[in-house]
């Protein structure tokens, strides 16, 4: 087994809607895959598809080798896959440190998510200082740093990452970057939608990229930096 | 002085139940967007549940026990079977659900039970009353009032203080995140219709315990009441529903004690046309809710 995921045919619908159509998409154990596309070309679609939060109309997604086709959330976050979503989602009304405990509390074993939110704290100080304080008073940049930290929460192998430098002032954009890896180097193998094509493809292995949700092109950055179909695929839409 | 005394007894009883049912309200409706209608009729099932008990010789406090039990029993039952379906639909066809359920519950109690009231006798003892200061207080009212600020507390306890409450009140902000975490959403919205029909059971010993009798729209009034509450209060805030409760309570004990009988019929009129005054200074209720725009 060498990849952590792989979606073969992948289609998401909205009623009349077609958001992916017959998306194929492989992921590399260990390493980061972007995925690439405008507005609406269905990269969250195909995201939360994966994370368990979409129907999926056709195709298949396996992760770690497993089908896990049409399998609820939890069943996916069990089977070692966590999302940091579009939009952070941070829960405003709880505290930085209760949106911790409650991703931590999917482990079942009171004393490891502990353990593992004291690691949180110290892998994003900011998190500890802000600790009681409600998640919807930080700043975008700490809201972006605690989805990640509550993604990392269940130990994930596979992290989806969709958007997380959206709106975010350029030095917190570099922050998180180097935090992705970090996490990289930690043998976390990472899906990373981007907005930001340049900086993506700059920390990607592997890109895909999709247009009006079909797959145009995939393969290695540097084939791609340059690629027309990249620049189509943004002027597109 | 006395009549304020006892008049402010019964403001604040009655209020204790129509908080108790707004909060239940309240509850479901900020996690999954269901406006209950059937929820007088879980209270209902309580009241019939006490009646059946007692019927069936089972001492008071057992009776009223598993009065309350019913109603969390009905509650569970009722998201299983009809709402868990509808999970996610718009609120208009959430609403008509529960219109449906609340309907076919009232035929099964009027042809299963009656549709006439039944009694419900408690120990004579338990309606005694007591003197504070020249007033005639009663006991039924008084252990209402510390039941409902228990169960009210004890609530608040629960979603402050457990990571069950925690799961809720994340789940009331933003269900999909808390299934992306790995949590079974199930489990967290059995949780909430299981606390909702907790609560619409211990206002169903409590009024039962003061009226004495249960008939098949014994919920619906009181619930209708708690409805207004929830809109008051600001739909889907929980804060703002219990405190809704109690005015709603203590305006209509008010109009009811002090207005000159030749205004009596015009009582919920009045208290109605108070709570559109209300809404027409602060639209998004007393105690808005903090994540009002999603739902
Ligand atoms: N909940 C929804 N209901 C209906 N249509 C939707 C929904 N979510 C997305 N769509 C539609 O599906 C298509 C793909 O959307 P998706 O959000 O997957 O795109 P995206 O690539 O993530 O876009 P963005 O860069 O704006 O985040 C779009 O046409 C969008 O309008
Ligand atoms: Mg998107």
């Amino acid at each position: 087994m060498d990849t952590a995921l792989e979606i073969r045919g992948l289609d998401v619908r909205y009623g009349a809607v077609q958001a992916t159509r017959g998306v194929d998409l492989t992921a590399p154990l260990g390493g980061v895959t972007a995925l690439l596309g405008a507005n609406g070309a269905g990269k969250s679609s195909t995201v939360m598809a994966i994370a368990g939060a979409r129907r999926i109309a056709g195709g298949t997604v396996s992760i770690f080798g497993r089908d896990m086709t049409g399998a609820a959330p939890d069943a996916i976050v069990r089977a070692g896959v966590a999302i940091s979503p579009e939009g952070r989602r941070v829960f405003s009304a709880l505290s930085v440190e209760e949106n911790l405990t409650l991703a931590g509390s999917v482990l079942g074993d009171p004393a490891r998510a502990a353990d593992r939110k004291a690691r949180m704290i110290e892998r994003f100080p900011i998190l500890g200082e802000r600790r009681r304080q409600l998640a919807g008073l930080l700043s975008g940049g700490e809201q972006q740093m605690l989805a990640v930290a509550r993604a990392l929460m269940s130990g994930p192998r596979l992290l989806l990452m969709d958007e997380p430098s959206l709106g975010l002032a350029p030095q917190m954009v570099d922050r998180i970057f180097a935090i992705i890896e970090d996490l990289r180097d930690e043998g976390i193998s990472i899906l990373l939608v981007e907005q930001n094509a340049a900086l993506a493809l700059d920390v990607a292995d592997h890109a895909v990229i999709l247009a009006n949700g079909a797959v145009v092109a995939a393969g290695k950055p540097a084939d791609l930096r340059n690629d027309s179909l990249l620049q189509a695929a943004y002027l597109a839409a | 002085m006395d009549l304020i005394l006892q008049q402010t007894i019964n403001a604040i009883s009655l209020g204790g139940v129509y908080a108790m049912l707004a909060l239940g309200l309240a509850i479901v409706f900020s996690i999954v967007g269901l406006i209950n209608f059937a929820h007088g009729d879980i209270m209902t099932f309580g009241g019939y549940g006490i009646f059946l008990s007692l019927a069936f010789g089972f001492p008071p406090v057992a009776a009223l026990t598993i009065g309350i039990g019913a109603a969390v029993v009905m509650a569970l039952a009722l998201e299983r079977t009809a709402f868990r379906a509808m999970r996610g639909a718009d609120v208009v066809i959430l609403l008509i659900t529960s219109f449906a359920v609340s309907e076919i519950l009232k035929v099964l109690f009027q042809n299963g039970i009656s549709a006439r009231p039944v009694p419900i006798s408690l120990p004579a003892s338990w309606s005694g009353t007591y003197q504070i200061g020249g007033a005639t207080i009663g006991v039924v009212p008084t252990v209402s009032i510390l039941v409902a600020f228990g169960s009210l507390a004890g609530l608040t306890w629960v979603l402050r203080r457990t990571a069950t409450g925690m799961a809720m009140r994340a789940a009331a902000q933003d269900l999909e995140m808390l299934r992306l975490l790995g949590v079974r959403a199930n489990r967290v919205v059995a949780v909430a219709f299981a606390l909702s029909g907790l609560l619409a059971g211990i206002a169903a010993v409590i009024w039962t315990a003061q009226r004495g009798s249960v008939d098949p729209m014994m919920g619906f009034f009181p619930v209708l009441k708690a409805f207004i509450a929830t809109v008051l209060g600001g739909l889907g805030s929980l804060g703002g529903a219990v405190l809704a409760g109690f005015v709603i309570g203590a305006l209509e004990v008010m109009t009811q004690a002090f207005l000159p009988d030749s205004l009596s019929p015009y009582r919920d009129a009045i208290v109605l046309g108070l709570v559109i005054a209300a809404l027409l200074w602060r639209p998004d209720g007393l105690l808005p809710a903090a994540n009002a725009n999603r739902s």
